[in-house]
């Protein structure tokens, strides 16, 4: 090992760093039932709260026991919370008071205690870890038994099986655990003595679990499971510190399992080795046409048995086969680095039914040269299994009125043919019958056909006729391979079917996979993916969908469902809020709120939480793992779709708070520029008035008196733009529309901007009597002098400014149009937004790069539009065209 | 304090605002300046060097081009002294300003007795300004610069050499901006350019000597972020 080889392992640091903020878990972990773990847990606790550590007793089951209820005296014990099930009042853990309450140590009795239905969670356990997640300390108990890896080898030691089990995952999150041992002969004097309280199963079995030789056989193995966690302790503290020692490259065991009984039994066999020789493990199924065809009963096995590897710590993974079984598992082991399969041995099965059929434990075994392969045998499963599929009896009476048709064709056919043909041969055409039956509706409207074609053959065409009655052995043998034949092809010819139907299934989820990344990739907003998505979702597994995402309380809130709902009850809608706010499945078939009727997935992508996904079946089932598979797969999408969307919308307000800030910005530098420049002809001019050492001529005072008037409306003009602009803005412009003569107005806007168009010569080109329209005609004078100033400021001195109107249709066409240098093209559409000027920067002519921005304003307010575009034939000059259109004035709006 | 008669000088404005323009030059020619005007950049520099002005007022806002760019272009071929109209607040740019070769600004809106006390600053005569060895006498304060003393109201004032060099160069130029940079490279060498925290504990110690108060100035003045300006007279 080189010293490079030698930093802390990442996964040990991270598993570290994890544990911190959490709080710690200890265990006090015993034999049996009455070695004293609770006693033990509170006398230590007493010694903490002594030490002033804030320690509560969320649950501590005394079962009546004076010593221990003495311990308990002194100590804050937390009040159990009612639950009301079945008509009965059962006491539960209060969980939220826990967290409210945050104690720094809060003892929890008994951790394999199952919660009664209806609570959060199915198990204490999982109590626990959302009180260790809140970073509480807990102290708790458990019995050796209750270990979901024991299980089995402490049913087999004792003849006892318990239903509540714990993960053996949990044992690995204990900081520390305590063995709390008694010797054997002691604790069975205990029992004898009444001081041992038994529960259900075991009170069934009490005799026979307490005796001597169980009782030690116990205790070893709760010895040897402290011990080995505090071997599994040593090494993670050696690895997180870099000791160097003999590490073994990181292989893995993988337990490939279907929906045989034993899968259970391996995946326990294979968390069991994985822990002895502290490797990673993966449970693996493969789905292939064949278990598409399963029925549901088996996809259910499946699903649990991966749930149970899950929980108990290993990777799954679920493989496609389009080809043999093995070799896929095989290619997987391969790259993941598999030093060991498990695979289940092969069930025995009737020789008909192996026929074709792949056998993969012994093709592992023969394939796998590279791999230990391990064969596990279910000892409960010594009978022959007979494979259920293709003996699914087909109900539909039309498929068996079918086969009796076809039965009757190839009857009336072989009365024809039998004028040509010799009498065996006319076998083969109810043959050809039974297959096509076979084909089309499976087995037992094949047999149910070959048994029909027997009789009719032998009826009508054996000797002697129309009777049942044979004479030829020969045809007596014919007739018996003939109904052999028949169900052999029928039964390959139904699973020939049934894997046709299931490839079919495979293709339209692929198609719908498809589908729905083609509707989404359109979706432009994160509600059009998540109504397209509860369509597909519900499309592709036959049940009710929700999808959820945060409302403004943080909530999760129905934002598209199938069929449409708005509302889910409260359980429901608290399995989506811990799904959403812990980001982990809860509701049915999961380990949290399991009594609800629909299960709560959450969306996320790798920064983020997007929506949860809801889905319930009116039958009330789980998932079989092709379902799973295809959930999982359309989550994915959904979460991808989101986050496209999100990261589309995040783009677009940033833009818009960008356009806002550049706004801003306009203002600002419009106020404190722009409004300025008035201001420095008026002081500049008013100072030098009111300098006395200047000697100015009479003209050049009233030169001056005339500048700063000139600047003054100048400015005053600008400040009604800006409050003219935030009218506009805030839709409180009023029209008020009065038949007015456009001469007039445009008339009067030349007048009041004589100090500005001082140097330029405006010709007005409005015809009189053509000019009587129905406006506003404050505000359309406000146009003409936006447009008129305009002009002034950007056309060289002396040119010329036309103000033309004429009646075109039903519009009133006006239009200014200068000498100046023109707008470029591309800037011809934005200079009538707000702050929008073609020269930006410090030499930008003044105003507020308001004007005409309030034209289009007003102009648009009217019903009109307006554009720029040049004016002179060679390109330059600018024209604002404005159109307004002719309102008659009998009706004016 | 009655404002010394100018001499008659031609004058050059380039600004793009017919009003401004129109008052600048009433008052201008009541001073008994010629003036010229340019609306553009490209026809102030054109105007430039038609007319030798004998100074520039610079308008920095202008359609064809940065006032900055102007600058740049009339320094290539012409040393005529060049005041700025701003409307920039920002030091940076009065600096960048001075940097590129105006010898003073003012800030709009500005009132036209600063802005002809600035004019009067630059036009003065080249050949009229104190020569090395010369004695300088403002208000109380009386400088000589070949004995290098000082006197206030008729008694000595003891200062270092750094600080009458840097009291020299500000008197010289009284009335006139002097820029941190041109402060610490006359007094201190090119090297100290960027150092303006020597200028300002060197013009506090000063202030001190010279019985001046930064709060209530009589003669020096602070032009913030930008340098300094002696009281004219």
């Amino acid at each position: 090992m080189t010293g490079s080889d030698l930093r802390p392992e990442p996964d040990a640091l991270l598993a570290q760093a994890e544990k911190e903020g959490r709080g710690r878990l200890k265990i006090f972990l015993g034999a049996a039932p009455g070695v004293g773990k609770t006693y033990a847990m509170l006398e230590a606790a007493r010694r903490r709260a002594a030490e002033g550590v804030d320690v509560v007793a969320a649950v501590v089951e005394t079962h009546g026991r004076a010593d221990t209820e003495a311990m308990l005296a002194g100590l804050e014990v937390l009040p159990k919370r009612p639950h009301f099930y079945r008509e009965r009042i059962l006491h539960e853990m209060d969980l939220d008071g826990l967290l409210m309450r945050r104690p720094t140590l809060a003892l929890i009795d008994e951790l394999a205690h199952s919660n009664v239905e209806g609570s959060r969670h199915e198990k204490r356990w999982q109590d626990v870890e959302e009180v260790l997640d809140a970073g509480i300390d807990v102290w708790t108990t458990l019995n050796v038994q209750h270990l979901e890896t024991l299980n089995d080898r402490v049913a087999r030691i004792s003849g006892v099986r318990v239903r509540e089990t714990v993960p053996d995952a949990v044992l690995e999150l204990a900081d520390e655990i305590e063995l709390v041992d008694l010797p054997t002969e002691e604790l069975i004097e205990r029992l004898r003595a009444g001081k041992v309280y038994v529960q259900d199963q075991i009170a069934r079995a009490v005799n026979n679990f307490f005796s001597k030789g169980n009782l030690t056989a116990l205790r070893e193995l709760a010895m040897r499971a402290a011990a080995d966690r505090v071997d599994a302790q040593l090494q993670e503290h050696m690895r997180a510190n870099a000791i160097g020692g003999p590490w073994p490259a990181q292989e893995r065991i993988l337990v490939a399992i279907n929906e045989a009984p034993v899968a259970r039994a391996l995946i326990r066999t294979a968390k069991r080795m994985a822990d002895r020789a502290r490797v990673g493990w993966i449970a693996v199924t493969v789905t292939s046409p064949e278990a598409e065809a399963l029925p549901e009963g088996d996809k259910d096995t499946v699903a649990g048995a991966l749930r149970l590897a899950e929980r108990l710590g290993a990777e799954i993974a679920t493989l496609h086969a389009s080809g043999p079984v093995a070799t896929e598992i095989l290619d997987y082991a391969r790259r993941r680095n598999v030093s060991r399969i498990l695979v289940g041995r092969a069930r025995a099965r009737p020789f008909w039914n192996r026929l074709g059929r792949e056998n993969v434990a012994r093709d592992l075994s023969e394939a796998a040269r590279d791999f230990e392969v391990t064969l596990v045998s279910d000892p409960k499963d010594e009978t022959p299994v007979l494979s259920r599929q293709g003996w699914a009896v087909e109900r539909d009476p039309a498929a068996y009125a079918r086969a009796a048709g076809v039965v009757a064709l190839a009857g009336a056919l072989a009365w024809v043919a039998d004028a040509w043909l010799p009498v065996p041969s006319l076998s083969l055409i109810f043959m050809t019958g039974v297959i096509v039956v076979a084909v089309r509706h499976g087995l037992w409207p094949s047999i149910a056909a070959a048994c029909l074609s027997f009789f009719a053959y032998n009826f009508f065409f054996t000797d002697p006729r129309n009777t049942f009655f044979m004479i030829r052995q020969d045809q007596i043998l014919t007739l018996g391979l003939f109904l052999v034949a028949s169900v052999l092809t029928g039964n390959l010819a139904a699973r020939l079917r049934e894997r046709a139907v299931a490839q079919r299934a495979i293709a339209e989820r692929t198609n719908l996979l498809y589908d729905f990344a083609r509707q989404v990739a359109g979706a432009a907003s994160s509600e059009e993916v998540l109504r397209a998505a509860s369509a597909h979702v519900g499309a592709a597994l036959g049940c009710e969908t929700v999808l959820m995402r945060p409302d403004a309380f943080g909530r999760p809130a129905i934002v598209a469902s199938e069929p449409m709902r708005d509302a889910l009850d409260l359980r429901e809608a608290s399995a989506a809020d811990y799904a959403w706010t812990r980001g982990e499945e809860a509701g049915r078939g999961s380990g949290t709120l399991p009594a609800s009727r629909w299960l709560f997935v959450p969306v996320s992508a790798a920064s983020r939480r997007l929506a949860v996904l809801g889905i319930a079946w009116k039958d009330g089932r789980t998932f079989s793992p092709v379902d799973r598979r295809l959930l999982d797969a359309l989550v994915d999408q959904i979460a991808v779709a989101l986050e496209r969307t999100e990261l589309q919308r995040d783009l677009e307000q940033s833009r818009v708070a960008s356009e806002a800030e550049r706004l801003r910005s306009a203002l600002l530098s419009s106020v404190s520029h722009d409004l300025r420049t008035p201001l420095v002809s008026i002081i500049g001019a008013a100072s030098s008035l009111a300098d006395p050492d200047l000697a100015l001529p009479r003209a050049a005072r009233t030169e001056m008196a005339e500048t700063i008037r000139d600047e003054g409306e100048r400015l005053d003009r600008y400040i009604q733009n800006l409050l003219d602009m935030t009218r506009l803005g805030y839709g409180a412009l009023k029209l008020k529309r009065v038949p007015s003569d456009l001469r007039e107005i445009a008339g009067g806007a030349r007048h009041r901007l004589r100090g500005a168009l001082r140097a330029h010569e405006v010709v007005l080109d409005v015809p009189e009597g053509a000019a009587a329209v129905l406006v506003d005609p404050l505000l359309i004078e406000q146009v003409l002098m936006n447009l008129l100033d305009n002009a002034a400021k950007y056309a060289p001195d002396g040119t010329r400014i036309d103000l033309r109107a004429r009646i075109i249709g039903a519009q009133m066409e006006v239009s200014v149009a200068d000498h100046g240098p023109g707008i470029p093209a591309h800037a011809r559409a934005r200079i009538f937004d707000m702050f929008y000027r073609v020269a930006e920067g410090d030499g930008q002519r003044a105003g507020t790069g308001l004007g005409l921005a309030i034209a289009r304003g007003i102009v648009e307010a009217h019903g009109g539009t307006i554009r720029a575009e040049p004016a002179q034939a060679d390109g330059t000059g600018t024209r604002i065209v404005i159109t307004l259109p002719l309102v008659n004035p009998e009706h004016p709006e | 304090m009655t404002a010394p008669e100018a001499r008659p000088a031609r004058i050059l404005i380039i600004d793009d605002e017919a009003p401004i323009r129109r008052f600048l030059r009433i008052a201008l020619e009541a001073e008994g300046h010629h003036v010229s005007e340019a609306a553009t950049g490209r026809a102030g520099i054109e105007a430039a060097a038609l007319t030798t002005p004998e100074a520039i007022v610079l308008d920095l806002g202008l359609p064809d081009m940065d006032g900055e760019a102007v600058l740049r272009e009339l320094r290539q071929w012409s040393a005529v002294p060049v005041l700025v109209l701003s409307v920039r607040a920002d030091e940076g740019g009065k600096v960048a300003l001075l940097d590129a070769g105006a010898q003073d600004y003012v800030t709009k809106p500005f009132g036209i007795r600063e802005l002809l006390a600035r004019l009067r600053g630059l036009l003065r005569d080249r050949a009229s300004e104190p020569a090395q060895g010369a004695a300088l006498t403002i208000a109380d304060l009386t400088i000589d610069a070949a004995a290098r003393t000082v006197t206030k109201a008729g008694e000595p004032v003891k200062l270092t050499r750094k600080e009458f060099d840097l009291l020299w160069l500000l008197a010289s130029n009284a009335g006139r901006l002097v820029t941190q940079s041109m402060a610490l490279e006359h007094v201190w060498g090119k090297a100290h350019a960027e150092d303006s925290q020597y200028l300002r504990v060197f013009i506090r110690q000063l202030r001190a000597k010279i019985g001046d108060d930064a709060g209530n100035p009589r003669y020096i003045f602070t032009e913030p972020g930008v340098g300094y300006r002696f009281a004219s007279g």
